[in-house]
């Protein structure tokens, strides 16, 4: 296979015209024109500019500048995994599903790698992705090769499943698109554990169409921790239907550049979603959350916090959406973004949004900045508590109180070693 | 001992502290008095090492070293307490885990062993049952919604367990009902004795019927204007500051 | 008021839908030709017998507007607008700038009687007002300018002013007699291309009024500009100036209403405040332009671009606005905070009833050390209204110490209207801190049922209410304004509920 050196959308647009014809399904018809489609919209958008609003404050030069090259076919040697927090585990090696080291044996349901079971996604596959809103979308739409499938029959209590992505560097900057499915029937729940960890310049840039019925409970823990030269940019869908919940727990912190892009509609009476996360940034790194909650339904209630903490010259990003149509009487939308900035030069975006079209709403949204504050720092050191151990104290507290809604202690404990592993590196650097 | 000469401290280029004397021995409680603005919390802070105030010149020192050059954690480890006006809320931080950071932090500057988590709870539940204090309150953030007779029994907590040598109470009177201010003042006095020494700060006389203090300074005007005994803080309720101001 | 005349005023304010202000002056009107062109600047520019420099300006400010397109980010939808559909100079037929007020025509002075602007000052001493409220004995009167259509009719208590060194006049007089504080200060806060509609302004501004506080003077009293759209198929282009010099202060209020009609107008005013060391500078608006029928037909576009300098240290603007008319507002009042320790504020009070579209906020640029600003903004949706606060604000790596505080709620009265928030916080400075809070709620059941049960009618009980919601933003007023604004909330609120 020749490799593309165009950069950029064009680079992308020109591999999918060379590969349309030997990607996963490619003589499925309906998945073809799911990938035509998605290649146009991509190649009329290309890489959104900061002229795109819901892209003000996230430069992508950097990406659409680049030429990245598809990931090795066959990697060779041991692949180094993050230990495990769960024994049921779904291992993705540059974004192709690998069943060698996997462990999913015994499961009550299925999960596995998506490519060879795209004759069961026809359903479900492009339900919730909109390629022509979120170009990012449209590039994963026209060239995902893999991915995981999961499907919960109904009333079916999963457990704990863990998702863990490892990128390996191959020395040059290369691409993948990992298109990843959760369907969870009525009355279902799962923990899904997500780590994404590796090196390299890659660009990560997975989409996840989750749909949850109605009583159905889906947690959705998430650890973005790639190397610094890796570029993650994950977009998530996810449905909710009457009386079901989402709850999504992000700790971003490793990538030069990460944006964890969330949608949620809650389409069904009383359905509810949680979305909380912390993202960190050091020297030369730049985190973006941006969610985007519909409700779309009566009485369902949302809540998010979100945290971002920067050190050196770094730039952190918050935008968040509540969008209460008019049928959606009775919404409890809350909504909080902090930031701590701990640098002369870092810099800290943020974009709270409200949206209501109905009268008998509770809706609010706060949003704070700011540096550690004095007080409190001399209130530690005033009992004897070094400044340096003093600071910890503080930001550990700042950042703990994003996962600490978070009952799964297995996944608490990993949100929060994710956290404080951050933190030591920063200090250390410091 | 805690001993002050000629102790001149500004904030912001403005002098608040004209020149302060004053000597507390070990095992004496001294009681600090004056009208509002006279430079009382203002020479709490600079014994305690706040930023933004500037030590002009003087010096202080206490058990015969020189706190004004250390660092406020240092002077907490050389056994300086200050126990806070207004107690600093600290969401997110739990109370235990604040205290035990606290107490082994102190115990490691003075060459004690740290104390591990079940001896520190002990020692922790003991200090709290004499304080008539719930054990949940260490599960909350570091005064968290306390109220503020519990926030000054949360500084008087933390003074029992840091057995500081020299402890500075900044109107810890403000905002306590009777009741409040007996278990605060119960708690002073059970440290009292040999190895500590207290600067009992207040505006009102009424703390000083419970912490009966073995002298009274008078401090107006960022100066010690008179000193004597328990009487005087009667003599002050009873005349009012002018009259001393007047006097001097 | 006799019994009679109330009855009459009632009647007359339900058969005009709430809005008394929608009469029209039967008045000989002169026009320039429909349409925009070179011509119609040069033509605008020679009315006023302005200097070569400020026509130059004014052709630069077309061109550039000739390059730029219409903004469409704002939550607002309109019909595309013809701009050549329009006449750009519309005034009154008389000698501009009658020399006193004797020589304004008298039709003129009824239409603001009627309005409740007093332009006699012995009228204003001896109490004897048109509609309105009665002032209280002995309170200091307010100076007034006023613009109908394209030109200032009358300023009063100009003298009285000139005492003290207060410059209050019309901006076309003060391009005569005040030149190079014109061309210092004009464009100097909003220039000619910042966006499309201050591009336009630009251009063909044909009135306003221009204010200069003289070094350490507190202006003796209110300042006003009362402006009135009477004319068919005319925009109306004011531009306003006003500097305060060091350590002065100056309290100016601006009023606005128009006819009722089926067609939609265009008012694009461009404001621009500058304060230098220690002045202060409060602006205060009562916006009630026409806000169309029941049904959305006709009504003011009201796109204007307001925005003050906090030139100096310590220096303070504040902006305080209570928007209850107009089809579409597009306004976003704004501070640049230069000077270390400088103040910005703004107040807003923004009700949509029926079709009515606002979207409005304010900018605040944190630029020197320890500057503070606060925003306090109050958005009431009512019938198909949409209502959305967009903000700013902006702190740069300079602006040690800054300090921002906004505060944004919505009320929601009736589920086909929306109320929308969208706030930027743009942050490059460490030691600033910067808190921001929204809310959306609506009027509860049982707190109206309380004040019916106590016998308050339903529109009572909901202008009670929403009085009640706005406090933080009506006390910021003056208080004649205030009493103003509290009566137009109700109004404008009619017919939202039940």
């Amino acid at each position: 296979m020749t490799v593309v050196a165009q950069t950029g959308a064009a680079g992308f647009l020109a591999r999918y015209e060379g590969l349309k014809d030997h990607l996963p399904g490619a003589r499925k018809p309906w998945l073809n024109a799911l990938r035509a489609d998605a290649a146009a919209h991509f190649a009329a958008r290309g890489f959104p500019t900061r002229r795109v609003e819901q892209w003000k404050y996230t430069d992508l030069a950097p990406v659409a500048q680049a030429s990245f090259a598809e990931p090795l076919t066959m990697v060779d040697g041991a692949i180094a995994l993050p230990a495990a927090n769960a024994p049921n585990r779904a291992v993705f090696v540059d974004g192709r599903f690998r069943a060698d080291l996997s462990t999913l044996d015994g499961l009550a349901f299925r999960a596995t790698g998506l490519a060879q079971h795209l004759g069961d996604a026809e359903s479900h596959l492009g339900s919730l992705a909109k390629p022509e809103a979120e170009p990012l979308a449209a590039l994963n739409t026209m060239l995902f090769e893999d991915g995981l499938l999961v499907d919960l029959p109904d009333g079916v209590d999963g457990g704990l499943l863990e998702l863990v992505s490892v990128a390996v560097d191959p020395g040059r900057p290369f691409a993948f698109h990992p298109r990843h499915l959760v369907r969870l029937g009525e009355g279902a729940r799962l923990t899904l554990i997500e780590t994404a960890t590796g090196g390299g310049a890659c660009l990560h840039n997975p989409v996840f169409e989750i749909d949850v019925a109605e009583r159905a409970s889906l947690t959705h823990g998430r650890m973005l921790q790639e190397g610094s030269g890796a570029f993650h940019l994950s977009t998530i869908y996810a449905r909710i239907a009457a009386e079901g919940t989402y709850d999504n727990f992000t700790v971003a912190a490793g990538p030069r550049l990460t944006r964890n892009e969330i949608h949620a509609a809650l389409v069904g009476p009383r359905a509810a979603c949680h979305m909380n996360g912390a993202q960190m940034a050091g020297e030369g790194q730049h985190v973006d959350t941006t969610t985007s909650l519909d409700h779309a339904a009566p009485d369902c209630a949302s809540r998010q916090t979100y945290k971002t903490v920067l050190a050196g010259r770094s730039r952190g990003v918050f935008q968040g959406r509540i969008h209460v149509h008019r049928v959606a009487q009775k919404t409890d939308g809350y909504q909080m973004n902090q930031a701590l900035l701990l640098s002369e030069e870092a810099e800290i975006d943020s974009k709270p949004q409200l949206e209501i079209y109905a009268d008998d709403v509770k809706c609010s949204h706060g949003a704070t900045v700011g540096a550690l504050d004095p007080d409190s720092l001399f209130y530690l050191r005033a009992r004897g508590i070094p400044e340096a151990q003093a600071r910890t104290m503080l930001v550990e507290a700042f950042l703990h109180e994003a996962v600490d809604t978070v009952t799964d202690e297995t996944l608490r404990g990993a949100l929060t070693r994710a956290l404080d592993a951050w933190w030591s590196r920063q200090a250390a650097a410091a | 001992m805690l001993k002050i000469e000629g102790l001149t401290a500004e904030i912001d280029g403005k002098e608040i502290l004209k020149g302060i004397d004053l000597e507390v021995p070990t095992g004496q409680v001294h009681a600090i008095m004056g009208p509002n603005g006279s430079g009382k919390s203002t020479l709490s802070y600079v014994l305690s090492g706040r930023d933004g105030y500037e030590v002009t010149g003087g010096s202080a020192t206490l058990n015969g070293l020189d706190i004004l050059a250390m660092e406020p954690e240092e002077r907490a480890a050389a056994g300086l307490f200050l126990a806070f006006q207004y107690p600093v809320e600290l969401p997110g931080v739990g109370n235990a885990t604040f205290l035990r950071t606290a107490l082994n932090a102190v115990r490691k500057g003075r060459g004690e062993n740290e104390l591990d988590a079940m001896q520190f709870l002990k020692l922790a539940r003991e200090r709290m049952k004499a304080l008539s204090m719930s054990d949940e309150m260490l599960k909350r953030g570091v005064n968290v919604g306390f109220s503020g007779g519990e926030k000054k029994r949360n500084e008087i907590l933390q003074m029992a367990l840091l057995q500081p040598s020299m402890a500075i109470l900044d109107e810890t009177d403000s905002g306590l009902d009777i009741d409040a201010l007996k278990i605060v003042a119960d708690g002073v006095n059970a440290m009292r004795g040999p190895g500590f020494s207290a600067l009992v700060i207040t505006h009102y006389q009424r703390l000083l019927d419970y912490i009966v203090p073995d002298r009274v300074h008078v401090l107006i005007g960022g100066r010690i204007v008179k000193s004597g005994g328990p009487e005087l803080a009667q003599e002050l309720e009873a005349q009012g500051y002018g009259a001393v101001q007047a006097a001097a | 008021m006799p019994a009679v005349t109330e009855t009459i005023e009632t009647v007359q304010a339900a058969t005009e839908s709430g809005y008394k202000w929608g009469f029209e002056t039967d008045i000989e009107m002169e026009f320039a030709p429909k349409g925009l062109n070179e011509d119609i600047v040069r033509f605008i520019s020679a009315k006023k017998n302005e200097p070569a420099w400020l026509l130059e300006w004014r052709l630069r400010a077309f061109a550039l507007w000739k390059t730029m397109a219409e903004p469409r980010w704002a939550a607002v939808k309109y019909p595309p607008i013809d701009y050549q559909d329009s006449y750009y100079y519309a005034a009154p037929k008389e000698k501009v700038g009658p020399k006193s007020l004797d020589e304004v025509d008298p039709e003129l002075l009824k239409t603001y009687a009627k309005l409740g602007i007093p332009l006699r000052e012995q009228e204003i001493l001896a109490g004897v007002e048109g509609a309105g409220s009665t002032p209280a004995a002995g309170r200091m009167p307010i100076a007034v300018d006023a613009v109908f259509d394209s030109v200032s009719v009358a300023t009063s208590y100009k003298e009285r002013l000139a005492k003290d060194g207060v410059i209050f006049c019309s901006i076309s007089e003060a391009v005569q007699e005040h030149p190079e504080l014109i061309k210092k200060y004009l464009g100097s806060v909003v220039p000619q291309g910042d966006n499309f509609f201050a591009a336009l302004n630009s251009a063909v501004f044909t009135d306003g009024s221009f204010v200069y506080i003289p070094k350490g003077v507190r202006c003796p009293m209110e300042l006003s500009t009362y402006f009135r759209i009477n004319a068919k198929s005319t925009g109306q282009f004011e531009r306003t100036l006003i500097i305060a010099d060091e350590g002065s202060q100056v309290s100016y209020l601006e009023g606005c209403t128009a006819p009722m009609r089926d067609e939609n107008q265009l008012h694009a005013a461009v404001v621009e405040l500058v304060a230098m060391d220690d002045a202060s500078i409060k602006y205060s608006t009562v916006q009630n332009w026409y806000p169309g029928d029941a049904e959305g037909k006709g009504g003011i576009y009201n796109f204007v671009t307001k925005r003050g300098a906090c030139r100096g240290a310590r220096s303070k603007i504040s902006w305080t606005q209570v928007e209850t008319g107009s089809a579409i507002t597009w306004k976003y009042p704004s501070c640049i905070l230069q000077g270390e320790e400088s103040v910005g504020e703004f107040y807003s009070v923004a009700i949509t009833n029926n079709y009515q579209q606002a979207d409005t906020g304010t900018k605040m640029f944190h630029i020197g050390p320890r500057t503070k600003s606060t925003i306090v903004s109050k958005g009431i949706s009512a019938g198909h209204g949409q209502n959305t606060y967009r903000g700013l604000v902006r702190i740069g790596a300079k602006a040690a110490g800054a300090r921002n505080f906004t505060q944004c709620d919505s009320l929601l009265i009736g589920d086909l209207c929306g109320a929308h928030t969208v706030p930027y916080i743009e942050n490059r400075c460490a030691t600033a801190k910067v808190e921001h809070e929204a809310t959306t709620s609506r009027i509860a059941e049982d707190q109206l049922f309380y004040c019916r049960q106590r016998g308050l009618t339903q529109e009572e009980a909901v202008g009670l209410i929403v009085n009640g919601f706005c406090r933080e933003v009506l006390k910021e007023l003056p208080m004649e304004f205030a009493v103003e604004a509290q009566k137009l909330l109700q109004i404008s609120l009619e017919g939202s509920v039940g």
